[in-house]
This record gives structure tokens, sequence and C-alpha cells, in this order.
């Protein structure tokens, strides 16, 4: 008799807890970030070592000589163009239009597939010219970095797509918005390791 | 897999996530043509051979690029001093300082050490060709 009227009464107002202690609502935003420094540090770690072992040739090719500047240059550019793509979703995101959003996220995940498989198309020319991962330090450092980065772009279009068909299938829904913010920053982010990548691995690795 | 906790009681403070961190047209664009600015000087810089000096050329390349990591910073990623009450920024000087001694100390370290080890000169690694030996299946005497 007791237990029942305790289940069917309204549950008590909780005051055993402040409500300005809250949790902020973006708190996961906040968090992506913080895991976004996190993969600042690998990406440094990684640049360090390149620091170090770039110019360990061991006898095989140097820089000047393996690396593709043109293909650089379409590279860079398509992930400029991807980022900045990207972002025009967001702002139709923000306007709460599904369609025009995901149009440009398309072309984003596109312009990024297009530079994943230039890349892989570089890394398997490299390596049938002798100059794979394992010739020399500077080539071990390069291979890491720059695939660490590539597959941080691949996963990035499969978080796209996932995220792509969540919006067709429930729309721009809070939770939604929140993980496309979450991939949007992941994507800018990306865009900005790459200004390290081909500044410091290929321009400064041809000249020196 | 949005279970009810206490804090989605707590009512909209008018800070929704779904306005925050907005960026403009404006400002994207502003990012694009800086960054693509930034991007295309130090190409044209090492493709067309334009400064002789390899010391300036690199250091003129790695300043080109910290200023667009810093646009990128800016007009992508939205980062300023009142985002998430400062603590992106916290975050972000925090990772900073961090990278600095890294990537600082890495390569302080490793030259100081090329530069204090045994000097193998070309002339050197021919008459000592120790790294040219067959290593192993030697013929035991």
């Amino acid at each position: 008799m007791n237990t029942t009227a305790i289940d069917t009464a309204p549950p008590a107002p909780s005051d055993y807890y402040s409500l300005t202690e809250a949790p902020p609502r973006n708190g996961t935003l906040l968090g992506f970030w913080i895991y976004l420094m996190s993969d600042c540090f690998i990406f440094a770690s990684l640049f360090a070592c390149y620091a170090v072992l770039g110019t360990e040739y061991a006898g095989g090719p140097t820089g000047a000589e393996v690396l593709d500047l043109p293909g650089l240059a379409v590279n860079t550019a398509l992930l400029l163009v991807s980022s900045v793509v990207f972002g025009f979703g967001m702002l139709e995101m923000q306007r709460l239009r599904k369609g025009a959003m995901l149009g440009w996220l398309a072309i984003a995940g596109l312009l990024a597939a297009v530079f994943v498989s230039l890349e892989v198309r570089e890394f398997l020319i490299m390596i049938a010219e002798g100059a794979g991962p394992g010739r020399s330090a500077f080539l071990s450092s390069f291979f890491t970095l720059v695939a660490t980065h590539g597959l941080h772009v691949t996963l990035g279009i499969l978080w796209l797509i996932v995220l792509m068909v969540q919006s067709i299938r429930f729309g721009l829904n809070e939770d939604n918005v929140r993980r496309l913010r979450c991939l949007s920053m992941f994507w800018h982010f990306l865009d900005l390791v790459w200004v390290g990548v081909f500044s410091y691995v290929y321009l400064v690795g041809v000249v020196r | 897999m949005n279970q009810p906790s206490p804090s989605h009681a707590v009512p909209h403070d008018g800070r929704d996530p779904m306005h925050e961190h907005q960026g403009s047209l404006r400002g994207y664009l502003t990012g694009f043509v800086l960054a693509a600015i930034l991007t295309v000087i130090p190409f044209w810089l090492v493709m067309d051979d334009v400064i002789a000096n390899k010391q300036l050329l690199i250091l003129i390349i790695l300043v080109l690029a910290v200023v667009q990591i810093f646009v990128h910073i800016v007009y992508f990623l939205h980062l300023d001093t009142r985002s998430e009450a400062g603590w992106n920024m916290m975050a972000f000087i925090f990772t900073a300082v961090l990278v600095i001694i890294v990537l600082g100390a890495s390569i302080w370290v490793m030259y100081n050490e090329n530069m204090n080890m045994m000097p193998m000169s070309p002339q050197y690694q021919q008459h000592h060709p120790i790294s040219h030996q067959p290593t192993g299946n030697q013929p035991q005497p």
C-alpha cells in the first residue's frame, strides 16, 4: 500500500542539487576542442620527428628529388576549398536549410576524397620509385606524418557520410547540429594541420 | 541515446548551441582570401626560385605558415577569448606552449647532438668503410 503510493506520487522537487551548477549545454563542443588540442599534440610530436630526421637521407633520395610540388599545390587548394565549402554548409545549417547544407557538405566531402586519392597515388608512385617508408629516416618520418594526416581526413569523410545520413533521416535536430559542429571543427583543424605539412614538410623539405 | 538527465531540466538561458560560434559568409570569405594569399606566396617563392638565400627562404616560409595558422584559427575555427567562457582559449594557449616546447627543444637538442658528433666527412668514410662492411655470414677463420 505504501509502495504504490510512493510510485504513483509525482516526483518530489529535487532540492539536493543546484540548478545553477548544471554542466554547460555546449560542454560537448569544449570537450571536442580539448580532443583537438590533444590531436594537435600528436601532430606536434610527428612534426618534431620530421624536424629531427628530415635530413637523414641515408644515401637515398632527398626531398627535392621525390616531393612533387605541382601535385602538392593541387592538394593544398583542394583542402582549403573543402574547408571553406564546409563553412558554407555550416552557415546553411544555422539557417536550418537542410538541403543546401547537404549540398555544400557533399562538395566538401568530394573535394576531401579527391585529396585523399591523390595523396594515395603520390605515395604509391614514391614507393614504386623505391622511395618508400623503409628507405631512410627522412622517408619514414615523412610517411608517418603525412599518412597520419591522410588517415584523419579519411575518417573525417566517413564521419561526414554518417552525419549526412543522420541529417537526412532525422533532420537538423539538436543532436545532429551538435555533431555537425564538432565535425566542422575537426574539418577546419585538419586544414590547419595541412598548413604545417605543406609548409614545413614539403616546401622546406624541398628547399633544404 | 539521449537519456533524460537532470541537466536537461535546466531552462535555456538563451545561449542555444544552435546559435553559438556563428561564422559569417564574410568571415569565411575573408579567411579564404587571406589563406589563399598566404599559400600562394611560399609556393611561388619556392617553385620560381625567387630567393637564393636558403636560410632566409625557410624563415619566410615558416613565418607565413604561422600567420596562416592564425588566420585559420580566427576565421575558420572561430576561436576568441569569449567562446566557452575562455576555456577554449586556455586549452589552446596550453597546447601552443607545449607544442613550442616539444618542437623547439627537439630541434635544439638534436641540432647540437649532430654538431657534437664525430665528424664523418666523405673522405673519412672512404678510408674507413665501416658502414659498407658486410655484416653476418662471415666465414670463420
